[in-house]
C-alpha cells in the first residue's frame, strides 16, 4: 500500500517536471518530437534509478557512519557523474541497440537536476532502499509521462499560427503551465 | 569599457533566464516571492564568482581530459560553504530555497560559464563575468518572483498593497510556467522595438 502511495504521488500528484520544476532543460529542450523524447525518458529512468540506489548507499554506509554528510552534494554529483559515463561504456558494449537508442542523450543525463535531485529526496525523506527504489522509477515515468504529452502538444503547436512574440519558447512554457494546471487536479488524489 | 561589457551582459543582452533559458529549474522553482527569487540569485552569484576565479587561476594546470569533473568538484566545493552559511545565517531561506540549494552545483549557468569563459579568459575578466551572470541571474529571479508574488498574493517583498485573496494560482507552480513565458514575450517584444 505505501509503495501504492509512492507511486501515484511521484507520478500525478507531485510531477517531478510540473509540480517539482526537476529536469526542466531537457523538458523544454528535446521536447520537440515525440520519438526523441520517449528515448530521453529512457535514458533517464535508467540513470535515475541506478543513481538513486548507488547514493543511497553511499550516503547509508559511508556518510552516515563516519558522520560526513557534509560531503553529499559533492559525492553525489561525482557519483552520478562517473556513473553515466560507466552506463554508457557498460551499454555499449552489452547491448549495441540499447546504445543506439539512448547513446546520445546519455552525456545530457548529468546536468540533469532531476537525477541529483531525486537521489537527495529519496535521502532526505528517510525512504528504505526499496522505497528510495520505487520512488525513482514513479519519478522517471512521471518525467517521462509530462515529456510525452508535452511532445505530443508541441508536435500540433507547429502548425499553428502563433502570435510572432509568443513563438518558439514562450508559448512552449505558457504550454507546459496549462499542462501543470491540468495536473494539480491530481492534488488530492493521496 | 571592455570590462563594462563583459559585466553589463548578463543584464539583458545575454540574460542567462530570459535569453540564454539557462538554470531553469531553480528560476521556476523558488520564485513563489520576490525574496526567495533574491537569496536564490545572491547564492548563485556567489558560487558563480567563486568558481569562475578559481578555475582561471588553475585553467592552466587542469589536464585537458579531465577539466569537467574538475569543474565540477570546484563549483560542488562552493556549493557546500554556500548550503552551510546559509543553514547557519539565514535557517528561514534555507528552508524555503530547500533542495535547490544543493542543485545549484547542476545550474547549467556555473559550469556554462566556467567552461565557456572562465577556462579561457584572465582572472580579472572572469571576475567580472561571474558577478555580471550572476547579478542578471538574481534580477530575473527577482522580477519574476515579484510579479508572481504581487499577482499571486498582492504583495512585494512580504509587503501587502491587495487585502484579501489574490490569485493563487501564480504562486503555484502553472503561475512560474506562465509568468515566465510571458516574460521572455514581453522582452522579445521590447528588443524587437529598440
Amino acid at each position: 500500500m505505501e509503495y501504492i502511495i509512492i507511486i501515484i504521488s511521484a507520478i500525478f500528484v507531485s510531477n517531478i517536471v510540473l509540480a517539482q520544476f526537476l529536469g526542466i532543460c531537457p523538458f523544454l529542450g528535446v521536447s520537440g518530437k515525440v520519438s526523441t523524447s520517449v528515448g530521453m525518458s529512457g535514458a533517464v529512468l535508467f540513470v535515475m534509478t541506478i543513481a538513486t540506489i548507488v547514493t543511497w548507499l553511499i550516503e547509508t554506509y559511508i556518510l552516515e557512519p563516519f558522520g560526513i554528510t557534509f560531503l553529499q552534494t559533492i559525492s553525489f554529483i561525482l557519483v552520478i557523474a562517473s556513473l553515466v559515463q560507466m552506463v554508457e561504456i557498460i551499454l555499449k558494449k552489452i547491448s549495441p541497440p540499447l546504445y543506439q537508442a539512448l547513446g546520445i542523450f546519455l552525456p545530457l543525463i548529468t546536468t540533469n537536476c532531476a537525477v541529483l535531485g531525486v537521489a537527495l529526496l529519496t535521502v532526505s525523506r528517510g525512504y528504505n532502499l526499496m522505497e528510495g527504489v520505487v520512488f525513482a522509477v514513479a519519478s522517471a515515468l512521471g518525467f517521462g509521462l509530462a515529456m510525452l504529452l508535452f511532445a505530443g502538444i508541441r508536435e500540433h503547436l507547429d502548425l499553428m499560427d502563433v502570435p510572432k512574440g509568443m513563438r518558439g519558447v514562450p508559448i512552449a512554457l505558457v504550454t507546459a503551465g496549462i499542462l501543470a494546471l491540468a495536473f494539480m487536479g491530481f492534488i488530492g488524489l493521496v | 569599457m571592455d570590462q563594462w561589457k563583459n559585466f553589463s551582459k548578463g543584464f539583458i543582452k545575454d540574460n542567462p533566464v530570459f535569453v540564454l533559458l539557462l538554470g531553469l529549474c531553480p528560476t521556476l522553482a523558488v520564485t513563489s516571492s520576490a525574496i526567495n527569487g533574491l537569496g536564490m540569485g545572491l547564492a548563485t552569484t556567489f558560487v558563480l564568482v567563486c568558481s569562475n576565479m578559481v578555475v582561471s587561476l588553475i585553467k592552466n594546470l587542469i589536464p585537458d581530459k579531465v577539466r569537467i569533473p574538475s569543474f565540477i568538484v570546484i563549483i560542488a566545493s562552493f556549493v557546500t560553504i554556500v548550503e552551510l552559511i546559509m543553514e547557519g545565517f539565514a535557517p528561514t531561506l534555507f528552508e524555503a530555497l530547500g533542495i535547490f540549494i544543493p542543485l545549484i552545483v547542476v545550474n547549467c549557468i556555473v559550469l556554462g560559464r566556467a567552461e565557456g569563459f572562465a577556462s579561457k579568459q584572465s582572472f580579472i575578466s572572469s571576475l567580472i563575468d561571474g558577478l555580471g551572470m550572476g547579478l542578471g541571474f538574481a534580477f530575473a529571479l527577482t522580477l519574476l518572483g515579484a510579479v508572481r508574488e504581487a499577482l499571486g498574493n498582492g504583495s512585494i517583498f512580504g509587503y501587502k498593497f491587495i487585502e484579501g485573496d489574490a490569485i493563487l494560482v501564480f504562486i503555484l507552480s502553472p503561475g512560474g510556467f506562465i509568468v515566465l513565458g510571458y516574460l521572455i514575450a514581453l522582452l522579445n517584444r521590447i528588443k524587437k522595438t529598440t
